[in-house]
Order: structure tokens, then sequence, then C-alpha cells
């Protein structure tokens, strides 16, 4: 009888673009400043003090790399113990079958294998990398955060927000332009 | 800017030519990969080089059939072209990893517009150095005996061996190589996914890029990724060629067995490497008109990294000739005597002449200046450094202990098939990174334009500034 509603996309948030580094470090300030939590910057290059300006913490990814490199050290050690002195014994001229010296250079390139391995599968799975879909690629100037300009979202579910006056806030920072970023 | 000024005052050119910004460096360095057309130079350069690598398939196929025994190689010198060749690409393979990961730790910028294609050129050049080993094995489908797997014969590699550590060395190297040559391109494979207008390239570095956005809190992540992969790399690459001239140096024929060895192996391996830098480098900037960002001053700095590593190698010739004479022992004295008088001294003065005269050019101003003098010192290195090991792997196992176990070397046609068809691979490996993925960190560029200004950061947190303007 009725025809369907149209579903309109949630809204994921505000997006508001910078040209220049120093402005979106001092949006990024003054957001925070203004109480919102939940955002996110996007940017071409890393900059810098703008993790600071955010509020991130440290991160954990040096803890996960020292935790692959001891796994790489004493797995390495541990399989050429074993399998030199337990599960294959061989008197090579009288030699002591656990003969750590010879096995150094073995443990020290496992463990920066299993450290390196970390360190990058570390960081692409706290970054959630694999990720072919996010909200922020539906803007339509967005393609150009890997070019020349800086953009900061303000997400809809910080508990802050309301659609105008995160849009005004915005564009009271100084952004060059604010979309509604669609879910 | 101030940084700049600094520079300047410094004297010398500076790491990017003025005028540039984010946008023009991204447009620049993107362009290159996405233009419709393939230029004339690349069709053939790669064309020639495709071919070059059908021969050493080739060579390859006729070895799996008939055997080792088409290669020069007998009693007593069982090693020759294969190890030669094996340890030339991969001490080339070093200056790719000195470049990306030893001076970033050192904060040298200029780096910057050189370490990418000499990642790629390290991860080449141990592609082409993995096969001799392999195929010196003899039955090399029988290659993974030399990994620890539960076997049914109960057997384990033996872990006192250097060639059994060579296998973890090398594996490690080629792993971490690839990941931190993958990872550095991340940033540009989502500028280039969203630079491309054809559907096809959108996917493909779509897919490579894994959706990455240039998120502040990603940035974050991957700037400490970046520096840990750094320093692990740093002492990695030390350790490989180390491990590698572990292989001669445990061993006792007479010219092996010193200690001089590691240090002397991995000084060569950066020159060697640097030289093949140089040799990609000028050509590569001059038809790609990347003269704003390879300038002048990334040549000379290369130069005078050979120059001073060449230096280093230079000492290790003369210690390994002075040993000879204090150790007073007759075999290690007739090595060196054997070396300079034998059968093979052209090829042991050519190496002298090649390694320590050519490189003393690099004193000279001039000579720095000018790309084309840089390109022909370049290869006479390359050269010298590929002579230095058939002059450690072949005079010395030519004649050892016992002159009725001597004997003599020479090269078959199937040697040299082998030997230029890994340069032939290697340069259509080239060829194809040039043309599909960026050969310049475009993210990494970006903070060295003057419009980036303090802010820009070198993918090196600075802790202490950073805590004082946070």
């Amino acid at each position: 009888m009725t025809a369907p509603a149209v579903v309109r996309p949630r809204l994921y948030g505000l997006l508001a673009e910078f040209e220049r580094p120093e402005e979106l470090v001092t949006a990024a300030t003054r957001a925070r400043e203004a109480g919102y939590r939940k955002m996110d910057a996007y940017t071409p290059f890393p900059i810098h003090g703008l993790s600071d300006a955010m509020g991130f913490r440290p991160t954990k990814l040096p803890l996960v790399v020292l935790a692959g490199g001891l796994i790489g050290c004493v797995s390495a050690l541990a399989m050429m113990w074993y399998s030199t002195t337990i599960h294959y014994p061989l008197n090579v001229g009288g030699r002591p079958f656990a003969s750590w010296p010879a096995f150094i250079p073995i443990t020290f390139e496992l463990t920066v294998l299993f450290a390196s391995l970390s360190a990058v599968f570390g960081m692409l799975g706290m970054n959630g990398l694999p990720m072919p879909y996010h909200p922020v690629f539906n803007a339509p100037r967005f393609a150009f955060a890997s070019r020349d300009r800086f953009f900061l979202c303000i997400e809809a579910r910080d508990s802050k927000f309301d659609e105008d006056g995160v849009r005004t806030f915005l564009h009271g920072l100084g952004a060059r332009e604010v979309v509604a970023v669609e879910e | 800017m101030k940084e700049d000024a600094a520079r300047r005052a410094r004297g010398g050119p500076p790491v990017i030519e003025p005028g540039h910004t984010y946008a023009s460096v991204t447009d620049k360095i993107s362009s290159i990969v996405l233009a419709r057309r393939t230029p004339l130079f690349w069709v053939l350069g790669f064309f020639v080089s495709f071919l070059v690598t059908m021969a050493l398939l080739v060579a390859i196929s006729y070895l799996l059939a008939r055997g080792l025994g088409i290669w020069g190689i007998n009693q007593p010198v069982e090693w020759a072209f294969d190890i030669i060749n094996f340890v030339w690409w991969i001490g080339i393979g070093h200056a790719g990893t000195l470049i990306s990961a030893i001076l970033l730790l050192l904060r040298q910028e200029w780096r910057t517009s050189i370490n990418r294609f000499a990642e790629a050129m390290t991860l080449f050049a141990v592609a082409c150095a993995g096969l001799f080993p392999l195929l010196h094995l003899g039955r090399p489908w029988l290659a993974y005996w030399l990994l620890p797997y539960p076997n049914t014969m109960a057997l384990w590699p033996q872990w006192r061996s250097p060639l059994v550590w060579d296998v973890f060395a090398v594996g490690t190297y080629a792993t971490v190589s690839f990941l931190f040559w993958f990872v550095g391109m991340i940033p540009d494979l989502a500028t280039l996914r969203d630079r491309a207008r054809r559907k096809g390239f959108q996917i493909f570095y779509g897919m490579l890029a894994m959706g990455w956005r240039g998120s502040a809190l990603h940035w974050h992540r991957y700037e400490m990724a970046y520096l840990l992969l750094a320093g692990l790399a740093t002492p990695l690459v030390i350790s490989v060629h180390t491990v590698v001239s572990f292989d001669f140096a445990v061993g006792i024929i007479p010219g092996w067995h010193s200690t001089i060895f590691p240090p002397y192996f991995v000084a060569g391996a950066i020159y060697a490497g640097f030289a093949m830098v140089l040799l990609l480098a000028i050509p590569l900037r001059k038809v790609y008109g990347l003269e704003d960002f390879i300038t002048m001053r990334h040549l000379q700095n290369m130069a005078k990294v050979m120059l001073a590593t060449g230096l280093v190698v230079g000492y290790g010739y003369v210690m390994e000739a002075f040993m000879a004479w204090y150790s007073a022992n007759p075999y290690e004295t007739y090595m060196i005597t054997n070396r300079m008088r034998g059968p093979y001294a052209p090829v042991y003065w050519s190496l002298m002449l090649c390694n320590i005269v050519a490189p003393q050019f690099l004193w000279l101003k001039r000579v720095r200046g000018s790309p084309v003098a840089l390109f022909v010192i370049a290869v006479i290195v390359s050269i010298g450094m590929w002579l230095e090991r058939f002059v450690i792997v072949v005079t010395s196992l030519h004649r050892d202990f016992l002159p009725s176990s001597w004997g003599m070397y020479s090269p078959t046609l199937w040697d040299w098939t082998t030997f230029l068809g890994t340069i032939g691979l290697f340069l259509a490996l080239m060829f194809l990174f040039i043309r599909f993925l960026p050969m310049i960190s475009i993210f990494e560029m970006r903070t060295l334009v003057p419009q980036a200004g303090p802010l820009a950061m070198q993918p090196i947190p600075e802790k202490s500034v950073a805590g004082e303007e946070g």
C-alpha cells in the first residue's frame, strides 16, 4: 500500500577540510578542549604534535614487538637445544651437544624475523587494516587527504555530538569546507 | 625553512629543489606510474632485459636436465661462479637497507628520495643472490631439506654450520627487506589509488593499499612500526654479510680463515651497494626528469660513502697481505704470492685497480659533481667487487695445502649465461617496479617541501621536541 520508506544512511560524522597542517593541529587541540573525544584526523603525511593534540596515548606496539622478539629468540634456542640434546644427539668430535655459541647466529636471525613480523602485523592489526570500506571515503574531496589537504572528522558517536552545533564549531575553526559523512 | 637556510649556509645543493609543494611532489611522482603512455625507452629496456631473463631460464633448465657438470666447477674449485655471484648480489642488496634503516636512524633526510628504489634494488638483488646457492645444491628440488621440519628421517639441519646460518640470515633478510619496503609503500599506494583514473589501476592499488586512509591514529602507530623496523633491520644488515663471510672464515683454506672477514665483507657490501644505487639513480633521474628530487647532493653524498667504504675495503686488502707475511705461515704466504704472481694475477691486479685506485678520484670535488664521472666509477667499482669475490673464492681454492691437488678453474658458457641472466632478471624486475610502483616515497617527500615547515616530520619521532610542542 505505502511506498517503502527511503532509508537515509546513518550519519558517521562531520568532516572538516583544512589547507595547512598548522590549522589542523590547532583545530584538533580546540576540538579536544571543547570536549569532543570521538574524532580522527586524516593527513597526507605524519604531522608533528598531532598525536598530542588528538590526545592519543603512546602506542602499545613496542610491547608487541618485544613479545615477538622474545618468542623468536626462545623458540630458536629451544629448537636447537631440543634437537641436539634430546631428539637426535650426535657426537661431533666430542663437542658439547648444547654448543650454544654456535647457536647464536640463528637465534639472532629468528629474533629479528619474529620481531619484524610482529611490528608489521601488529601495526596492521591494531589499525584494523586491511579495511576495504570506510565511511570517510564517501566524502567527495577525501581523495585529497592523500595529496595536499588535511581533514578533521568529529564522529556522530561522540556523546557531545549534535550536527548543527558541530558544523558551526568546525566552521569557526576556519575549516575550508564541512561535509556530512554517511555510513 | 630555517633548516633549509642552514643547509645552504653550509654549502652544497639542497635535498629538494625549491618551488615544490605537496601537490606538485605528489603529482610528479604519481604521474610516472599513472601515465597512460609507456615511454619508449621503458619498452626497449624491458624487452632487452626480458630476453636476457629468458636466457637465464634456458640456462637453469639445462642445468636441471644435465646437472652441475655443465658449469666449470670441479675439484679443487668446487665453489666458483655460483658463490661469487651469490656474494656479489647479496652485497649489492646491502645499500638498500643501509639507506632505508641506518640513515633513517641517523636522521639523514637526504635518504628520502632514494630509499624506495634502493629498497627495491635490495629485494631484487637478494632474489638473484638466492638463486645461486639454490642451483648449486645440485638437486634444488630438495632445498627444503635446509629447513628444520619434522621429517621421517628424523634429521635436523647442522646448526653449527655457517651454511645453515646463511639460510636463516638470507631468509630473514629477504623477508624483513620485503616488509620494510612494502610498509613504507602503503601510504603511497593509497595516493595512487586516489589518483588513478582507470578502474583496473584503482582496484590494483586499492587492494595493495589495504584501505589506508591517512588517519592520525594510524600514522601514530605506523611511525612507531617503521622506526622499530629500522632499528631491527640495522643489526640485521650487518649480521647478514657477517654470516656470509663466516661461510669462508670458518673454513681452514688459506685466504679464508681470517677474522678480518666480517667487517671487511660488510664494508665491501656497502661499497658495492652504493655503486649500484648510483648506477640506477643517475639514468633514472635523467630519463624521468627527477633532478629536482634526486639532486646532486644525493649523488655527492653517495660518492662520499663509496669513498669511505672503498678505503675500508682497501685496508682489508692491505691487511690480508700484511697478515700473510706477519703470520709467517707458509700456506698464507704462498696464498698471497700466488694471488699476486700466480696464474690469476691479472684478476688480482685488476681488482686493485678497480677497487683501490678508481675510487681515489672521488676525493676531487669536480668528480663528485659530475654524474657521468660518478657513473663510470660506479661501473668500475661494481666490476671490482665482483673480481674481489673471484679472487677470494677461486684463488684460495685452486692452490691450497697439497700441490698434488692443485687445479685451475675456468667458467663455461653456462656459468656466464647464468650470471648475465641474473643481471637481466634484476633489470627486468627493476623496470617493472619503476613502471608500476612509486619509485620515490611520496609521503616522505611531502615532509621535505618548504610548505611543510617545522610541523612535517620524518618518520622518526623526535621525542623531546614532540613533548615540548604537545
